[in-house]
């Protein structure tokens, strides 16, 4: 799907995993997966939105997540796999953009962390 | 399958709790609860080979000047989920990485392949991402090509051992997955008609090659039973149970629905020793069940009510979720349907007796359990009661489980290669150069496509690391796989390429449009070779 010129489209912000705000735009009935994924951010979708999976998932704000229909059972049923479930957790793949969502914020939840990364190493011999 | 899931183990039924546990701090090592002949042969597999850790140690470069002009080599073993995420995010990271990946059949994608049930093709759309994985100019599929002879006795020779391609490689990524399941040790077990398992049944109906001996029979009982509550055990139920005409749609072999249209099989029973609150399956696969055309399904109402109550509000959302589930499955359960699907709770298998004459199973001999013990952590203990259970077929479901490989650290009572967040260690908790482990051989069998993605992430993430930050790894100075190969073909040996492989798919697509079905897989290596000619 071409990308709604600049000032045309409808607003979203991701939080990225590292935290940082990006705002970019959507156009009508997009889902948030497609995006995201448009948009370069790291937002997974290995069933490519077949409900088979919970690697889009993202985690709303109150007032957005509010104007949305209840997910459907078989989404609840992937949401209940995901890391970092929350009250406000969709599945960026059945999130369709309407303008009324205009200013949505999706947190990009992060899926695991790496001790030997980021912390504590084993000792070396 | 899976991949969907594979939570599949009542060893290790897990709460969802137990994942967020896992995203607090690093790896949780799971308390496997071995038991009885289980817990002996565990100690017995207790020698383990650490001599990768002498290897790697003479071929350390402590410096890595070099890293920031040369390509980074890394050589993965097994070509599952767990192999392909992880190379897809080296690649995606590190852009002067080149992967060799080595599969032992000619095919790749492992359990999505062999594990995923043939009536969940969705799951299977991750074989896209594989693909474009597979088209990198520095991605490298080495197929038919068995890595890393295992340390059963008895074990025929790898192809390669880890040793052989320490010398050609900067890092080896051990993702070769999970090749046991978990016994019971209980009479009769393995000697038997008729008692099989889950692992094995699976892989026959997938098309795994090394199970298409497995003796499957349907046509002589009308009730099986399946020995655990997790995933792959409601993957059993329902291929047994599902309409043929709705299977035939799928890439289920025409081996396999030639035996199912034989099938008499109308009753599964679905046992798990411990409670309905401990149930290793998740809701996907429960409404599954449920929603199988003209099937009763049944379970103890009063048992679910008094556990539900007991919880109260300390249940989480999916296992609240998954309990609505069942009340509202025995609601609506109509009676006396033709066919019909239980969970039975809170029995132990004691024994499979069989009938003397063609030693064909009769009847298995539950132990009767209670729970014990605290809220999230409860055990199931014996009561003393007895009872029997007629059937003719019996599908054992209590996990998956990996085997080490010679040269490399293994620890057999948690079933894995020793690794802190995919890093490999050893007995000492040293850390073993270059070496480095994801998928179930990583945390056990357990997990859906997102847990394992996650984890294959964590994994290339700690190799990234390594590699950047100039920490010892095997630093070889040679060019990658290239003389490996040689060498293979100077033994004539064949080795598959990806676009082999997509020869041999090819076929499999024109075998299945004839057929009605999505594909149709070959079955045999020999089949699967010729196709490339």
């Amino acid at each position: 799907m071409p990308r709604p010129a600049p000032g045309q489209g409808i607003k979203v912000n991701f939080i990225t995993r590292e935290g940082e705000t990006v705002t970019v735009e959507a156009n009508e009935g997009e889902s948030l997966l497609d995006v995201a994924r448009a948009n370069d951010l790291d937002v997974e979708g290995a069933c490519e939105a077949s409900l088979a999976c919970s690697t889009c998932h993202l985690i709303l704000d109150d007032d957005s997540f509010s104007k949305l229909e209840e997910p459907s059972d078989e989404e609840n049923d992937m949401l209940d796999l995901a890391f970092g479930l929350s009250d406000t957790s969709r599945l960026g793949c059945q999130v369709l953009m309407t303008k009324e969502l205009a200013g949505l914020t999706a947190k990009i939840p992060s899926a695991t962390r790496n001790m030997y990364v980021d912390g504590a190493k084993p000792k070396h011999h | 399958m899976m991949f969907k899931t594979k939570r599949d183990d009542e060893e290790e039924e897990q709460h969802q709790g137990q994942e967020s546990d896992n995203e607090e701090g690093g790896n949780t090592d799971r308390e496997i609860e071995m038991e009885g002949p289980e817990a002996e042969d565990a100690e017995m597999e207790e020698e383990t080979v650490w001599s990768i850790q002498e290897l790697s140690c003479s071929k350390i470069c402590s410096g890595s000047e070099d890293r920031v002009s040369r390509s980074f080599k890394v050589a993965v073993v097994g070509s599952g989920p767990g192999g392909f995420y992880t190379a897809h995010r080296i690649l995606k990271q590190v852009p002067q990485s080149s992967i060799d990946m080595y599969e032992a059949l000619p095919v790749p994608h492992g359990l999505v392949r062999f594990g995923v049930a043939p009536d969940h093709p969705e799951v299977k759309n991750v074989i896209n991402t594989f693909d474009e994985v597979a088209e990198n100019p520095n991605f490298r599929f080495i197929g038919n090509t068995s890595v890393g002879t295992f340390v059963t006795p008895g074990s025929k020779k790898a192809d390669l051992e880890v040793a052989d391609l320490a010398q050609h490689y900067d890092a080896i990524l051990l993702a070769y997955g999970a090749h046991e399941d978990r016994v019971l040790g209980v009479p009769n077990e393995k000697s038997l008609r008729g008692v099989m398992a889950a692992r094995s049944f699976v892989g026959f109906y997938n098309g795994l090659p090394s199970e298409q001996d497995l003796d499957v029979d349907l046509s002589k009982t009308d009730t099986a039973v399946v020995i655990g509550q997790g995933n792959v055990a409601l993957d059993v139920a329902r291929i047994l149970l599902t309409p043929l005409e709705d299977l035939k749609k799928t890439d289920l072999t025409e081996k396999m629905i030639k035996i199912l249209e034989k099938s008499t099989v109308k009753h599964v029973h679905v046992i798990g020793r411990r409670g309905p609150l401990e149930v290793a399956f998740t809701s996907k696969e429960l409404r599954e069940m449920l929603q199988l055309p003209g099937t009763t399904f049944h379970m103890d109402r009063n048992l679910l009510a008094s556990e539900m109550e007991r919880a109260g509000k300390s249940l989480d959302r999916p296992r609240k979720r998954l309990m609505g589930l069942l009340e509202k499955g025995i609601k609506e359960s109509k009676p006396n349907q033709p066919k019909s699907w239980s969970l039975q709770f809170l029995r132990s298998p004691l024994e499979f007796s069989g009938d003397g004459k063609d030693g064909t199973l009769k009847a298995i001999k539950l132990g009767i359990n209670r729970l014990e013990g605290e809220d999230n952590n409860r055990r199931a203990a014996a009561t003393g009661a007895k009872e029997e259970l007629e059937c003719g077929l019996a599908f054992r479901s209590i996990g998956y489980k990996s085997v080490g490989i010679q040269g490399v650290p293994f620890d057999s009572r948690k079933g894995i290669v020793p690794n802190v967040d995919g890093k490999v260690i050893d007995e000492n908790s040293n850390i073993v150069p270059g070496l480095y482990a994801s998928g179930w051989l990583k945390r056990g069998p357990i997990g859906v496509i997102a847990s394992t993605m996650a984890d294959a992430y964590q994994t290339a993430d700690t190799i990234i690391s390594d590699w950047t930050r100039g920490e010892p790894m095997l630093d070889s100075l040679s060019s990658g796989g290239a003389p490996v190969l040689d060498i293979l073909r100077s033994k004539g040996h064949k080795v598959v390429s990806y676009q082999d492989w997509k020869k041999i798919e090819q076929k499999e697509f024109e075998m299945g449009t004839r057929l009605g079905k999505p594909r149709e897989k070959f079955v045999s290596v020999d089949e699967m070779l010729k196709a490339i000619d």
